[in-house]
């Protein structure tokens, strides 16, 4: 058959009412002409007429001959089954309704998972070439600095590997809210990562609008240049292009903006989920950054052909080298992942949790559904017993009821995908999850395959049973029978009867799945974290540049202490340069006069704190002092340690009054209670903290103030008395500390809300089966 | 005397095309009688078979078809030869004949061999 003919046959199977009604006037006419002859011959016109029939061969079977050569006989029983069903269906609204809303929340759900599921981990990472990307760590201790590297290392890796096209880095220590934009407009907090030259180039990332650092930007003290992310370019100058070129005020020093970068490249979606980063600053590789320690994170790009392993050796042996050669740097235990892995590896297990749960869960809608189907055939009985016997084939029945289970999950399938599409925008809209990549959750082709893949398997799956119940039907036996409740037989009461056990049975997996993790993340939550999240508020403040000095800085801090402790509402204000669970940064803290072998000197995380902030944050002291405001340059070196570092370096004795190596000797003035500084779930390491007036080893400052009002009130009182001391100051945002908890647990909490929801829809479902095969049964 | 011919699969269609060609524009009625006309009344033609045949031509574009008024002022749908039909009856033709003749040849050798 060709094209056209084909064409011809599809256009007429859907012009039939017009076709049907012009044969009809063709063989009328035909009736009508050899009516005429035959009335011309000489008969009478009864018999004319009834002679040109005979010769017509009867007008229905003409037109049936016509119509089967006129249209495609398959596609219109396809489209009869279909209309019968729409019109069967129309007649058990609420069966319909059910069905559909059913089979929709499942696929909504399973399509929301798998958008997630391809998201984070089908999807390449949004780089170019993504596949050649590796992460470098540094294996080394716990925490931020114990997973980076120092600039020394990365300088000579650039410098001596055959493995790699090129390798770049950013620096890991960077703070949200570190830099303070003024000048034109409100001042404002921005978050701006500092990276290397070439770490644009290594992703792959080319800019929308300017260029890239250039080397000279790249030095230390170079001029000052900055990347606009397209984020922050959008949000604060309405996209316009005439700021490239212009120049910012960061932290009251001009700096130019070299480039703007293009919507592709988010870099909170792979490197620091649920953050906002603003804006980019060369990061210098150089003997000023090399003195600061363990600071990068690496990416390195694989030469085309060089095997993932390959490289991974190539490191460890140059590592080995190095550590050798170099003793006066820090230690360099690289261990080697890909990108994809570093970005997305710690989601694959509960997303593949997700996945399955979502899984059982479409088990569980299409036993149901295929026990709702098989009822209303049951109930259907004589109606298809009838049609049966007045000739209907096996085949055309259970055409019959697979198409009506198609319909029904086409229906849902629909309804999933705009439940899908909801979910996917709601997820990818909330800021609530720190998920990597989850901003860029969409539903795409492969979403939309999956959708319809799931709609075909469920309409398969739960129209088998019925269909199979169909074609064993037989009719003499079915009309005998009378009432509904008496038809069905003791097999098919079996089968109904353990659907429902397994769909109980899934349920019962889902909700003892949902009800353990739960349970954990109640856990987590309930741990205590050292310190007390509610009503407690806190701000950025860094000292503006008008402080230059560090005795200057003081009396700042001194000024916002005492003012805001004295603001009404506000029990207690302390200054801190790092919050718990955020980033972190460790140093070497040894007992001053005690000799550690190589690779065994303790560390302990580093917060420098003002007076006042262990009230502020609720942290417990356990022996002796809180700082004070007498803990100043001028004063005696002091230091605060947690139970944890008070272990490790004197086990058994009082560390009251003993010397921590730090800064040419520190007194331990106060022992404080441990803190979950990396996360609710790890146990807190050795933590210490110095005074702040007696360093400037500080980047960033964080006011946290405790008071008994509401967090806008108690943020409001504050801010009043911050803008009276510095007008300049970018005092609109505040967060308190219980979103600092939030914000820590809420990938788990995502993951376990999911859960219960799919377990409680899963009861529902159950449930709605008991009642089925109870209410029809009967 | 002989019975009326049963139509093979397939000649109908190239019956109707030849009718056409003779004819020219022509309603299903008059195809269907010209047909048993020319064939000396010897083709048994269930009449309504004609409109098959017709809506088949029609989809392969060998024929077309409009509604217009018989001689004796009847609303008829009268059917054309397109130029497509007049290619596919000289195919058909063609091929007819080609096969009739072998048949024909077969068959006087086969009676040829039994004498």
């Amino acid at each position: 058959m060709s094209i056209g003919t084909l064409l011809a046959k599809l256009i007429a199977v859907f012009q039939k009412p017009k076709l049907d009604r012009e044969l009809d006037e063709e063989l009328e006419a035909h009736l009508q002409l050899c009516t005429e002859e035959n009335e011309k011959r000489g008969m009478s016109p009864g018999e004319a007429r009834r002679a040109a029939m005979i010769s017509l061969g009867g007008v229905e079977p003409a037109k049936e001959l016509h119509r089967d050569s006129r249209g495609l006989p398959f596609l219109e029983v396809l489209l009869q089954d279909l209309r019968f069903s729409l019109r069967t269906l129309k007649r058990d609204a609420s069966f319909t309704v059910f069905a559909i809303l059913i089979i929709g929340l499942g696929t909504g759900a399973s399509s929301t998972v798998f958008s997630l599921f391809n998201t984070v981990l089908l999807r390449p990472l949004p780089f170019h070439q993504s596949q050649e990307l590796l992460w470098i760590a540094n294996g080394g201790e716990s925490g931020l600095s114990g997973q980076t590297t120092q600039v020394g290392h990365l300088v000579d890796l650039k410098e001596r590997n055959h493995s790699f096209a090129d390798i770049g880095a950013y620096f890991a220590f960077y703070e949200a809210g570190d830099i303070k934009l003024s000048g034109t407009g409100e001042p404002e907090r921005l978050t701006g990562v500092p990276v290397t030259e070439n770490f644009f180039s290594v992703l792959g990332v080319k800019p929308l609008s300017g260029r890239l650092f250039t080397p000279e930007e790249c030095r230390w003290q170079g001029p000052a240049a900055i990347l606009l992310s397209h984020q922050f370019w959008v949000r604060r100058f309405a996209s316009d292009f005439s700021v490239v070129g212009r120049t910012l005020i960061l932290d009251d020093r001009p700096a130019v903006v070299a480039g703007v970068l293009p919507a592709s490249f988010d870099f909170a979606a792979s490197f620091a989920p649920g953050q906002r980063i603003d804006i980019f600053r060369p990061f210098p590789l150089a003997f000023q950054t090399n003195r600061q320690g363990n600071t990068l994170a690496i990416i390195a790009r694989l030469k085309p052909g060089v095997s993932f392993g390959d490289a991974g050796t190539e490191i460890r042996v140059f590592a080995e080298r190095i550590a050798k050669e170099r003793t006066d740097r820090n230690d360099f235990r690289p261990v080697v992942t890909t990108l994809q892995d570093h970005v997305s590896g710690s989601f694959r297990a509960p997303i593949v949790l997700l996945a399955s749960a979502v899984g059982v869960l479409m088990l569980i809608v299409c036993a149901n559904l295929s026990n709702l189907l098989l009822a209303r055939t049951l109930a259907r009985q004589k109606e298809i017993a009838i049609r049966a016997a007045l000739g209907a084939g096996r085949s055309r029945l259970i055409s019959q009821v697979l198409t009506e289970s198609f319909v029904l999950s086409s229906g849902g399938a629909l309804l999933g995908l705009i439940l899908a599409l909801a979910g996917t925008f709601l997820l990818s809209r909330t800021n609530a999850f720190s998920i990597p990549l989850i901003d860029h959750l969409q539903v795409d082709a492969r979403v939309l395959g999956f959708s319809l893949a799931t709609a075909i398997l469920t309409g398969l799956l739960f129209g088998l049973t019925p269909a199979f119940h169909v074609s064993t039907l037989a009719p003499n036996r079915a009309l005998k029978e009378g009432s509904r409740g008496s038809t069905g037989s003791k097999g098919r009461e079996t089968l109904r009867s353990l659907m429902v056990v397994a769909e109980i049975a899934f349920a019962c997996v889902l909700l003892i799945g949902a009800g353990l993790l739960t349970r954990s993340l109640l856990h987590v939550m309930q741990t205590d974290p050292g310190f007390r999240p509610e009503t407690a508020v806190t701000m950025r403040i860094d000292p503006s540049a008008n402080y230059a000095t560090q005795v200057k800085r003081n009396a700042y801090f001194n000024e916002v202490l005492q003012r805001v402790a004295s603001a009404p509402g506000v029990t207690a204000a302390g200054i801190t340069d790092s919050l718990p669970l955020g980033s972190n940064r460790s140093w070497g803290a040894g007992a001053k006069g005690v000799v550690y072998p190589r690779g065994q000197y303790p560390n302990a995380f580093v917060r420098i704190v003002s007076d006042g902030y262990l009230d502020a944050m609720g942290i417990r002291i356990r022996t002796g002092r809180d700082l004070t405001p007498t803990d100043s340059l001028t004063a005696g070196r002091t230091i605060l340690i947690n139970e944890t570092l008070a272990r490790t370096l004197w086990p058994g004795d009082n560390p009251i009054g003993k010397v921590v190596d730090l800064d040419g000797g520190r007194e331990v003035v106060g022992v404080v209670h441990d803190v979950r500084h990396l996360a609710l779930e790890k146990e807190s390491g050795s933590e210490m903290y110095l005074p702040i007036r007696q360093t400037d080893d500080y980047s960033s400052v964080d006011l946290v103030v405790r008071g008994t009002q509401s967090s806008a009130d108690l943020a409001a009182a504050v801010r009043t008395v911050l803008s009276s001391i510095d007008p300049g100051l970018p005092v609109r945002e505040y967060r308190t500390i219980q979103e600092l908890v939030d914000r820590s647990v809420s990938p788990r909490r995502f993951f376990v809300f999911l859960l219960v929801a799919f377990a409680g829809f899963a009861l529902v479902l159950a449930s709605l089966g008991i009642y089925g095969v109870v209410s029809y049964g009967v | 005397m002989p019975g009326k011919v049963d139509l093979l699969q397939g000649t109908l269609d190239i019956m109707v095309l030849q009718t056409l060609s003779a004819m020219g524009s022509q309603h299903g009625y008059g195809i269907a009688r010209r047909i048993e006309q020319v064939s000396g009344n010897q083709v048994l033609l269930n009449q309504g078979t004609i409109y098959a045949s017709l809506i088949r031509l029609q989809q392969r574009g060998w024929i077309s078809g409009e509604w217009g008024t018989s001689e004796n002022n009847r609303k008829a749908r009268f059917y054309t030869l397109t130029k497509k039909g007049q290619k596919q009856l000289a195919a058909e033709t063609a091929q007819w004949h080609r096969i009739a003749n072998v048949m024909t040849r077969i068959l006087a050798w086969s009676e040829g061999d039994t004498k």
